[in-house]
């Protein structure tokens, strides 16, 4: 009997009690019939594939990956991680030119940036959308993150020299999406740790997190962008540094995906890093004081991203925005916005994600703020493409608000 | 994180008191490690015989329309129960024998509404009762995956179709004075079933189905909106791991997902819920309580647990926490001074009987009072 119980299934899968719960919960499911359901394609089917192979069915493409069924499980089963587990397992199939090239956010990042202002000019030309659809199968309604011609990497070490000088030092994972689409971002960071008295330094050669890949049936190339961002943080933790990022998305992979997916060990990094909202909060919690300006009024709406929600931090970024003065907060319902990164750009995959987000975007537009405050990339360009209001980040928030 | 006091547990009793909280202007957190015993609400109060404005008020401050009345009402499996405080979606009745002639109306392809038991149950009050099934073809998707044709699944395509619902049961409809629905309406939009009500001519009567029940999961939502917009801080698919305790006094908790950021406060409350939410956890040896280890009124003899009469008693679900008058529990014996005990993880309840709900409720309030009376 003391064997029974201490055994562990992976993933928790054995814990299911077939209670449902998740299923009231799963996005996709509520519209998008081809899709069994977190339960289904999740402990359910595991219990099958164990048995035979035969089992598995692709229909587990259609998971975005938004974690809350694992979020609403009473049982603690990580659904979602069953269910990508199997797609690596046994989806043996080659993954598609577009999904490469829609999980390759380095090397297309590489690519487009030296001719920024061409790619983005093609890229939101109609007939391009109309090509890419017609051959690519990337949806011609999307909007297409703009590439920045100056990356932050370069912005940053530029001003390495004054950033040295602060006291105290931070690493900055900065992400594909900072450095090639919008640096201002991390320039915001880098104001608002600046004025807590912190220096920002680049990591020493970080690679994309590698979340797009592991959902675009590229395991391997994901395993490899892990152990080296692992070698990398190691290196920064071992000199004395906290490592902060400013995308929910990356957190929660370099975090959570890659020891439940890709097996490898980032326990010597994991607790090091952490969410900028975070980091800044617990400075402030610990005596810091930031300055704000007193002519500042927004109206915020804050929408949890599904990856926050599962990481459980959102509270940060909530109470931060609360203590500048001059904003006026709603939190918004937990709802998915329903990109889910790579998924929606996907022309199979538009109308589930533009249904999956339709009560987010209602939900916006009652309230209608200034502007919707939310810690991830895609769901900004999901929300500004679909509900036509302008999405910040909460540190973006925090540093026009400064008075410096 | 500070707050001054700190809930683990986001299910009915874990709201109730964050909501009372909040309510006089104290800062609260909630940690709710996945969903709740709400999910399985009935839609009546059970064991609330009495009615308190308190929590009238907090029902309808969120939102909730709730009725009390002495009755009885109609159960999934065809019996009846002696009812009271019950959402609006219950009808309440004076008697069994309610109505002359009832139609159940179910819809094709969904597997967990009991219509054939709740015919016989009505025939045996002498109720007249015929089934009639509806294909609808809004629906047909649902039946391509026939694990997935649950209550919310439906609910949320009836809360666009409830009104082509209502003309196909009146294309039925004969000389019945009664119709029996699944509890699948009114998920977003709570004025469904009353709209229902108002639409046909007879009495429209919604029976519970298996889970998710869809007014329990809609009255978690109103709830966890209520408690937020109130300011309450509600971290939903966190889990409390330990306690730091100095001299029989808590200090902060560990999560989880926040990790080395605690969260501190001045009073706890522990509504961890049963067995199922792992408030209690039983192994072969003992049965304990895994955050802190608090003491349990669990025998050591595990062949007491159980009664053999399957639909009998359970001396296990009479387990729970040993508390003092105040619902404070103990640890080796020593009572924890600032930490209150609240709902199911207390034991004692019976979930085949439905008295979660009215368990949860009373000792919410007890908490609350004496979390107030401390300044």
């Amino acid at each position: 009997m003391k064997i029974q119980e201490k055994t562990v299934s992976p993933h928790n899968f054995e814990e299911c009690m077939k209670c449902t719960i998740c299923t009231a919960y799963c996005p996709v499911l509520q519209a998008n019939p081809l899709y069994p359901g977190p339960k289904q394609a999740g402990p359910d089917g595991e219990r099958l594939r164990l048995k035979d192979p035969y089992f598995f069915t692709n229909s587990l493409k259609y998971c975005m990956n938004c974690k809350r069924c694992e979020v609403s499980c009473p049982s603690g089963v990580h659904v979602a991680d069953l269910i990508q587990a199997a797609r690596i397992k046994y989806d043996k199939s080659a993954p598609k030119l577009r999904d490469r090239i829609l999980a390759s956010t380095d090397f297309m990042g590489t690519l487009a940036r030296p001719f920024a202002p061409i790619v983005n000019g093609v890229t939101s030309l109609g007939i391009t959308k109309t090509v890419l659809d017609a051959t690519l199968k990337i949806d011609h309604n999307r909007t297409f993150p703009k590439y920045s011609a100056h990356g932050f990497e370069g912005w940053l070490r530029r001003h390495s020299k004054e950033q040295a000088a602060f006291p105290e030092q931070v690493a900055y994972y900065h992400g594909c999406y900072v450095n090639y689409n919008f640096p201002q971002l991390g320039k915001d960071l880098v104001k608002v740790l600046n004025a807590l008295g912190v220096g920002v330094q680049l990591l020493d050669g970080e690679k994309c997190c590698g979340i797009a890949m592991i959902t675009n049936g590229m395991s391997e190339s994901a395993r490899k962008n892990a152990n080296h961002n692992i070698a990398v943080l190691e290196k920064a933790v071992d000199s004395g540094l906290n490592i902060i990022a400013t995308s929910s998305t990356c957190t929660l992979t370099i975090r959570e995906e890659y020891p439940e997916l890709l097996g490898a060990d980032n326990s010597k990094v994991k607790d090091s890093l952490l969410l900028a909202t975070r980091y800044i909060f617990e400075k402030l919690e610990k005596g810091a004081q930031l300055k704000f300006r007193s002519d500042f009024h927004i109206k915020v709406a804050y929408h949890t991203p599904c990856h926050m929600e599962k990481l459980g931090w959102g509270v940060f970024s909530e109470k931060l925005l609360r203590m500048i003065p001059g904003v006026e907060f709603t939190l918004l319902d937990s709802n998915c916005c329903g990109i889910a990164g790579t998924y929606g750009f996907k022309k199979e995959n538009y109308l589930v994600s533009q249904a999956v987000g339709a009560p987010l975007f209602e939900q916006i537009k009652t309230v209608n703020p200034d502007v919707v405050a939310c810690d991830c990339e895609t769901c900004k360009w999901q929300i500004e493409m679909s509900a036509g209001y302008k999405v910040m980040h909460p540190v973006s928030i925090l540093a026009q608000a400064l008075d410096i | 994180m500070k707050f001054d006091t700190v809930i683990t547990g986001g299910g009915l009793a874990g709201l109730i008191a964050g909501i009372s909280l909040q309510k006089e202007g104290r800062s609260t957190a909630i940690v709710s490690s996945g969903q709740n015993a709400l999910h399985f609400f009935s839609g009546t109060f059970e064991s609330m015989k009495e009615s308190p404005a308190r929590l009238q008020e907090i029902l309808s401050e969120a939102g909730i329309r709730a009725n009390y009345a002495d009755g009885v009402r109609l159960m999934p499996m065809g019996t009846f129960r002696e009812s009271a405080l019950s959402l609006e979606d219950i009808s309440l009745f004076e008697k069994p024998a309610f109505a002359r002639k009832a139609l159940i109306v179910n819809f094709m392809g969904y597997h967990d509404f009991f219509f054939s038991f709740i015919a016989d149950g009505l025939q045996k009050e002498g109720i007249e009762a015929r089934v009639r099934f509806l294909r609808l073809p809004e629906m047909e998707h649902l039946r391509q995956s026939p694990s997935e044709m649950r209550s919310v699944q439906i609910a949320r395509i009836m809360d666009r179709i409830w009104e082509k619902v209502v003309q196909e049961i009146r294309l039925l409809l004969k000389d019945d004075d009664a119709v029996i629905l699944p509890q699948v309406f009114g998920l977003q939009d709570i004025s469904v079933p009353g709209r229902i009500r108002e639409a046909l001519p007879a009495k429209v009567v919604f029976v519970g189905t298996l889970p998710p029940s869809v007014p329990g999961l809609r009255t978690q939502m109103q709830l966890r909106r209520r408690y937020e917009t109130l300011g309450g801080t509600f971290l939903m698919g966190d889990e409390v791991k330990s306690a730091h305790i100095h001299e029989g006094v808590v200090h902060s908790v560990v999560t989880q997902n926040l990790g080395n950021h605690y969260l501190e406060a001045d009073s706890f409350i522990l509504a961890t819920g049963s067995f199922f939410s792992k408030g209690l956890i039983s192994t072969p040896e003992s049965v304990y309580e895994p955050i802190i280890g608090l003491d349990v009124n669990a025998s050591d003899d595990r062949n007491t647990w159980y009664n053999p009469d399957f639909a009998g008693k359970q001396p296990y679900m009479d387990f729970g926490l040993v508390t003092d008058d105040d619902l404070h529990p103990f640890k080796d014996g020593e009572p924890i001074k600032n930490m209150y005990a609240i709902g199911s993880v207390l034991g004692n309840t019976r979930p085949e009987l439905g008295t979660g709900a009215g368990a949860a409720i009373r000792s919410a309030f007890k908490a609350v009072d004496s979390i107030l009376s401390k300044a």
